[in-house]
């Protein structure tokens, strides 16, 4: 992969949203960073003004879907990493629920290199857990550990990995490797047919409910497994008051657990089903205005380790239907880093350093990729960078977004925080707001 | 959602500057009183005579008329030869205005068919609603002969109806808004009121 | 008013009015020539998703005594089972110049996306939706029981005409969860000032179900006896809730359902005289209800059927009849 030859000063900027500094990247790294004019710039820098921008470590996925191969119609590669750009991602991890499933080497390295020709981020695949998201026999972990694209995280995403003893093997397995296995907790027996949070508005709307201790009993189940053999375990998109004490009580019992919530769980609540618009349909579903405080209380104290985006594109016509026939999800790339503004930094509940933690150092340890991502803001590191505008608002738009799915659930709404640019590896895949395209795109 | 036909409102339209009385109690009684007369002569006795109100005044003055047929002759009964009419299902403005509640209809207790029904109603103005009536009717039997008496007849005929009883012809312009008040309906002092502007009836 | 699509958004203004201009329908019916020429002119669709015969007929029968012409569109199946979309039906509709759009579906809250989404102008009514609502029976339930423990027994208006519900106490008994006439009911009985208690056996209620304007029992004998309601409402139980089917059985067999929350000869002694016996149909005669409560004199159920017709040319008069855009007209 080259890198870009071009070299940036970014002025002013605000390094964790810390004392103003300028920033020169060059040849792929941060090449200078002090105090703004004290630094040596390059006659031919780029010059980027970020007075009172934040510049923050490159934004890391753990939780993507860019649909590829299978569903070209809704997400590629390529428009779903550009949609990362867009949103100040430098790194995804695409999940394995793709037709063919990712779960040989041979696709999680396809994958890979469509994201490495692409260009605009770095994509690790997740690995399937079960052979074709069957939850009945392991896939063949091992061989994508130690294929080119190198995965250290497995989920069944979408399915769960109900059966205990599966899963049970499956935390052992990947100890050989230091993966990690991504549980989707969703009991399935408890969930079947179920269309969004079982509870007051269920009930008054008629949508088949899906109770939280559908999501809190395998999450339970999972820590308790995880701490009886002793491996790491990643809990995805918890959603329910109840999900986040029991991680905290699995950390102080100092089992090997992290967790992640969306975008979406920190603002958005059930009360949004009575309009019936399937855009609000998402697995696990939209809970209550306690569940939402619940887990910005566990995101502020650290019992959440990140967020992650669940990014879910889907197509015009999987949404354009009843509630019950719509498909489950929505996307979020775009919005993440504006819904943890508002829910997080704005109240005060957490600072510029804490959202560098949550969206990028702690993701990049959680998926083994922290050699390159999530790195100190500091001269020698990859220039892997977000620099981002949190007095700019801007109103969503479904159609004006980099992803090739509209199915944001945010179109509309007014959020603040603009990404001005990313870099990855001292390329600007994001400059002035506008996605740029490789030097030499389509020759490669 | 809002019935629309207005719930007749208590306010005395007689004490607003725009507004002129035309007929006052004394000739509102006499009128009907002569209404009453001629239904008897015009049906050479009250046998066969029913009488059919539209609401909401035309029920009334149908009540009073009733009372002075069985004056003039007791052979009328006022329960079995009064009822009324809703015509509301058979007006040809519906999609003109907001929807207008459905009004009861009753039939005197002596029916329809086969008698003189007299159509009751207090302003006669387009004949629309008289047109709506006449349907209403076909529907509901066969009488043998259908009759119209009104209190006012203001003009502006937009079908080719015509009253048999009129108490008083009232020229007027398109514009200008013609009201019966009746006092079991309005509460106030029987009268027949007219202003300016408006333009309905 | 625009549509009719929960009888959670009527006021009780709007319910009454619905209820007296039903009342004014029902004379009309008895009269030699049913028909009014109301909706001369005005297309009726009715766009059923799911199999109904019985509500279909009721609503066909409503649009037709108004002169309304009535375009049958039976669309079984659903997008995703490759029949064609919502979306595309609703275009189709607007396309033909439906004037009003009577939609059953199996899904929840299909009709208000009929409304909603911009794909057509018409009026919606909803006649059933998934396990959502059914306001045209919740209207003709309260139609019937206004009638039958207001209007008779009231000595007034003998349909009640006028009148609300208030302090009249309705029990309603079986499957709470799966019921959209349940749903509906709640809504609009506690509107007219109703008091309600639903029955069921504790699988069959909604979690989230503290939060309805109503009280909830286990017992149905307890219920009848200390309660002693004014209407009794059975719901059906549907096959597949006894069976193993995708959740399992809702309680352990039949038998021990008709035990516990059947409606029988013997439950119906436990009633005041005057109360009434209502279902929704069709019956599962011997499980919900004993044939001898069908068929007892108390029983109302063919009268519903009846009264539904009424009600339905309300719903449709006062949609379609006034002009959409006058002011006041909106529900």
């Amino acid at each position: 992969m080259t890198t870009d030859p071009t070299t940036y000063v970014l002025r002013g900027v605000r390094p964790l949203g810390g004392d103003p500094a300028d920033v020169v990247l060059a040849g792929g790294v941060v090449a200078a960073l002090g105090a703004p004019g004290s630094v040596d710039v390059p006659g031919d820098a780029v010059e980027v003004d970020g007075a009172d921008h934040v510049l923050l470590p490159g934004l890391v996925d753990l939780h993507t879907h860019l649909r590829e191969p299978g569903r070209e119609d809704a997400e590629t590669v390529a428009s779903g990493t550009r949609a990362a750009a867009a949103g100040g991602f430098t790194a995804v991890h695409a999940m394995a629920n793709t037709s063919p499933v990712a779960d040989t080497a041979g696709v999680v390295e396809q994958v890979w290199r469509l994201g490495r020709d692409a260009g605009f981020a770095d994509v690790h695949p997740v690995g399937a857990v079960t052979v074709g998201l069957a939850g009945e026999r392991l896939a063949e972990l091992g061989a994508m550990a130690h294929s080119a694209a190198r995965v250290r995280v497995f989920s069944d995403d979408g399915r769960c990995v109900d059966d205990p003893i599966l899963m049970r093997r499956a935390l052992e397995y990947v100890k050989a490797f230091g993966g990690v296995v991504a549980q989707h907790a969703q009991e399935p027996r408890l969930t079947e047919g179920a269309q969004m949070n079982e509870g007051v508005v269920s009930a008054e709307i008629g949508l088949a409910g899906w109770p939280a201790v559908a999501e809190e009993a395998i999450i339970a189940r999972d820590v308790l497994l995880a701490e009886h053999v002793g491996s790491r375990l990643h809990v995805c998109h918890l959603s329910t008051a109840g999900s986040v004490e029991i991680v905290r009580w699995a950390k102080s019992r100092g089992i090997d657990v992290t967790a992640e919530v969306t975008p979406h769980h920190l603002v958005l609540t059930d009360e949004l089903a009575r309009t019936y618009d399937p855009t609000y349909k998402v697995n696990p579903p939209l809970r209550t205005a306690a569940d939402v405080e619940a887990v910005r209380e566990g995101l502020a104290d650290g019992t959440i380790d990140i967020v992650a985006t669940d990014h879910a594109p889907h197509t015009r016509e999987d949404k354009d239907c009843e509630w019950a026939a719509a498909a489950f999800g929505m996307t979020g790339l775009e919005t993440a880093l504006s819904v943890v503004q508002q829910t997080m930094v704005d109240p005060g509940r957490m600072t510029w350093a804490d959202v560098a933690r949550v969206l990028s150092v702690a993701p990049a340890r959680i998926g083994r990729v922290e050699h390159a991502h999530g790195r100190p803001v500091a001269v020698g590191e990859p220039a892997n960078l977000t620099l981002v505008d949190p007095a700019a608002t801007r109103v969503v738009d479904g159609a004006a977004q980099a992803t090739a799915s509209g199915n944001t659930p945010f179109a509309g709404r007014e959020l603040p925080g603009r990404v001005v640019a990313t870099f990855l590896r001292g390329r600007a895949t994001v400059l002035d707001g506008a996605v740029v395209e490789p030097a030499g795109a389509g020759a490669r | 959602m809002n019935p629309g036909t207005g719930m007749p409102g208590h306010e005395d339209p007689r004490t607003d500057p725009a507004t002129r009385t035309v007929l006052g109690a004394a000739d509102v009684a006499r009128a009907l009183t002569r209404i009453a007369h001629e239904v008897v002569e015009r049906a050479k006795g009250v046998d066969d005579v029913v009488l059919l109100g539209i609401p909401t005044r035309g029920v009334t003055l149908a009540a009073r008329l009733a009372e002075r047929l069985a004056a003039i002759d007791p052979a009328f009964d006022p329960v079995q030869g009064l009822g009324e009419l809703d015509v509301t299902m058979y007006r040809d403005d519906l999609r003109r205005q907001p929807t207008r509640a459905v009004g009861v209809t009753r039939l005197p207790g002596a029916g329809i068919e086969g008698k003189t029904v007299v159509l009751v109603d207090d302003v006669l103005f387009s004949g629309r609603t008289i047109r709506a009536a006449l349907d209403a009717i076909g529907d509901l039997g066969r009488p043998r002969a259908v009759r119209l008496a009104c209190l006012v007849d203001r003009g502006h005929r937009e079908l080719p109806i015509r009253p048999d009883f009129v108490g008083k012809n009232l020229p007027t312009a398109v514009s200008e808004r013609v009201r019966v008040l009746l006092s079991e309906v309005d509460g106030t002092e029987d009268a027949v009121v007219i202003s300016a502007g408006g333009g309905e009836r | 008013m625009k549509h009719l699509l929960s009888t959670a958004d009527l006021s009780k203004d709007d319910a009454l009015l619905l209820l007296d201009t039903a009342a004014q329908m029902a004379a009309t019916q008895s009269r030699a020539i049913k028909k009014l020429p109301t909706l001369r002119g005005r297309t009726v669709v009715n766009l059923f998703f799911e199999d109904s015969t019985r509500t279909r007929i009721s609503f066909e029968a409503a649009a037709k005594r108004l002169s309304a012409d009535v375009i049958n569109f039976s669309a079984k199946g659903s997008s995703v089972s490759k029949g064609e979309s919502l979306k595309d039906t609703a275009l189709t509709l607007h396309a033909m110049g439906a004037d009003a759009v009577v939609v059953r579906h199996w899904a929840s809250g299909a009709p208000y996306q009929l409304a909603h989404a911009g794909w057509l102008d018409a009026a919606v009514l909803n006649a059933g939706d998934g396990t959502h609502q059914h306001p045209t029976q919740a209207l003709l339930d309260a139609f019937t029981i206004r009638r039958h423990l207001v209007g008779r027994r009231g000595g007034g208006d003998p349909d009640g005409v006028g009148a609300d519900l208030a302090g009249l106490r309705v029990a309603i008994v079986g499957d709470v969860l799966h019921s959209r006439v349940a749903r509906s009911n709640v809504a609009l009985l506690r509107t007219l000032g109703a008091e309600v208690t639903l029955v069921s056996p504790p699988t069959l209620v909604p979690v989230g179900v503290e939060t309805w304007p109503c009280r909830t029992s286990y017992d149905l004998d307890a219920t009848l006896a200390d309660w002693q309601p004014d209407a009794v409402m059975m719901l059906r139980v549907q096959r597949e809730r006894m069976s193993g089917g995708t959740g399992g059985a809702f309680f352990p067999s039949p038998l021990e359902y008709t035990r516990y929350y059947g409606l029988d000869a013997r439950r119906l002694a436990l009633l005041p005289d005057h109360a009434i016996v209502m279902h929704p149909g069709p019956m599962n005669r011997g499980l919900e209800i004993s044939a001898e409560a069908a068929d007892s004199d108390r029983a109302v159920i063919v009268e519903q059927v009846a009264n539904g017709v009424a009600v339905r040319m309300a719903a449709l008069y006062l949609l379609l009849a006034g002009d959409p855009s006058a002011e006041g007209n909106d529900l």
